[in-house]
């Protein structure tokens, strides 16, 4: 790995000062570290989060779960209070990656990042979640803009991310088992945000599929989609799977997440 | 530059200056000499890297040695009694044979005993899939889950003993 230099931020300040001045953040470091060590991220400056103690911790509070960006997966997929408030938020933080990535890999890390198969980000969407930064709320709708591209500024970190209790919920993920990302994932959600359907892994980033949200609108049941389908047009296309197979698996793994 | 960092590894305080691009397994295996680390892919694919930080599993070639000041590393060697007698997961995989060339099973153990300490072996499935982060590429898994079971049992008899 190329050299670069090293601090360990105390507090949200200075580490948005440092990412002002152009280092990389780093807080779980599960998806950074390798692209660091493939050269496809080469930062002159590393910010690590990790001692940074308002940004972890996890709270219920007026119909609301708030998860502090530096929770790690282990912690969200373990925690009593997601499992009783949001169990399919519990459900899909304990199936991410592996074991050992969810010891390291947080919360925060994923919704930054980006990547188009991360599982986090088909719950931010598919919950209607608050991203909280340290300098504004950003409601998931706007947040995700494009492969790896996010609305976050430069000098700006996650700080926590507010899911609002839905009713029901679910997630299914059809694992690619290599990189153990979704080939596809589905969020599905009914709750203060209305009926929602967030699918990963089948385009450049996270998306609404609101034609089987519509479906649901009037009827909340696995029944509602049958015979239902997605058009493969713009969807990823992979030596894991073509376009039109990914379009295919969206209405089944709604199907299944709702129950 | 360099940065001053102090861990404890395997019970002892180590204090040690290093360049921070070194992975935590690079330190081990290098300037501490603690061998018994494998590096697999060393793209925190196949966890034959895995050590306990703080008591948890993680894979030793996805994380900095700067990001482990402070912290606490359990690694192969550091799992057997001081008079060298196994831990109750090396022993099991010992007895179930659970490896044949051995390349992957230093991850495996460390693996399995942050299973069974934190999650429990509660069914062959689920084993299964909590083991998912560990790839051997010799045998078919059967013998290491018969150890993971049996190390768990031996686990879980001590501590009720203690």
């Amino acid at each position: 790995m190329q050299a670069f230099n090293y601090l360990a931020s105390s507090s949200v300040a200075e580490a948005s000062k440092a990412a002002a001045a152009g280092a990389k953040l780093i807080a779980g470091g599960q998806s950074l570290l390798p692209m660091m060590r493939l050269g496809f991220a080469l930062p002159e400056s590393l910010v690590d989060l990790a001692l940074i103690a308002e940004l972890k911790g996890i709270q219920v509070k007026g119909g609301v779960v708030r998860i502090g960006a530096m929770s790690t997966h282990a912690e969200v997929a373990a925690s009593t209070e997601v499992k009783k408030a949001i169990p399919a938020l519990a459900d899909l933080a304990g199936k991410i990656g592996d074991r050992q990535v969810r010891n390291r890999g947080t919360l925060g890390g994923s919704l930054a990042n980006a990547d188009p198969a991360a599982c986090y980000p088909a719950a931010a969407l598919g919950l209607g979640a608050t991203i909280h930064t340290n300098s504004r709320d950003i409601v998931a709708d706007d947040f995700f803009k494009g492969l790896y591209e996010t609305t976050l500024m430069d000098d700006e970190l996650i700080t926590a991310v507010s899911f609002p209790i839905p009713e029901k919920a679910g997630w299914q993920k059809f694992k690619q088992a290599a990189s153990r990302f979704a080939l596809v994932g589905v969020f599905v959600s009914k709750g203060p945000k209305g009926v929602r359907v967030a699918v990963t892994g089948a385009a450049g980033h996270v998306f609404r599929a609101t034609h089987l949200e519509q479906r649901l609108a009037t009827n909340y049941s696995a029944a509602a989609l049958e015979g239902a389908s997605v058009p493969a047009k713009g969807l990823s296309s992979d030596l894991h799977g073509s376009a039109e197979y990914r379009a295919a698996l969206i209405p089944v793994l709604a199907a299944r997440a709702v129950g | 530059m360099a940065k001053s960092i102090t861990l404890n590894v395997n019970g002892r305080s180590v204090e040690q200056d290093i360049a921070p691009q070194t992975t935590l397994v690079e330190l081990l295996r290098g300037a501490l000499g603690l061998t018994g680390t494998h590096v697999g892919c060393d793209t925190a694919q196949c966890g034959a890297c895995t050590i306990l930080v703080d008591g948890r599993a993680v894979k030793s070639c996805n994380m900095l040695a700067v990001q482990a000041n402070g912290r606490s590393i359990t690694t192969i060697e550091g799992l057997p009694t001081p008079d060298g007698s196994l831990h109750p997961m090396q022993a099991a995989f010992k007895d179930c044979h659970g490896l044949q060339c051995g390349f992957c099973t230093p991850g495996m153990v460390m693996s399995a005993v942050d299973l069974v300490t934190h999650h429990g072996c509660h069914s062959e499935a689920q084993v299964r899939e909590a083991m998912d982060g560990n790839i051997c590429r010799c045998t078919g898994y059967q013998s290491i889950v018969k150890a993971v079971f049996q190390g768990a049992a031996a686990m879980n008899t001590l501590v009720r003993s203690a």
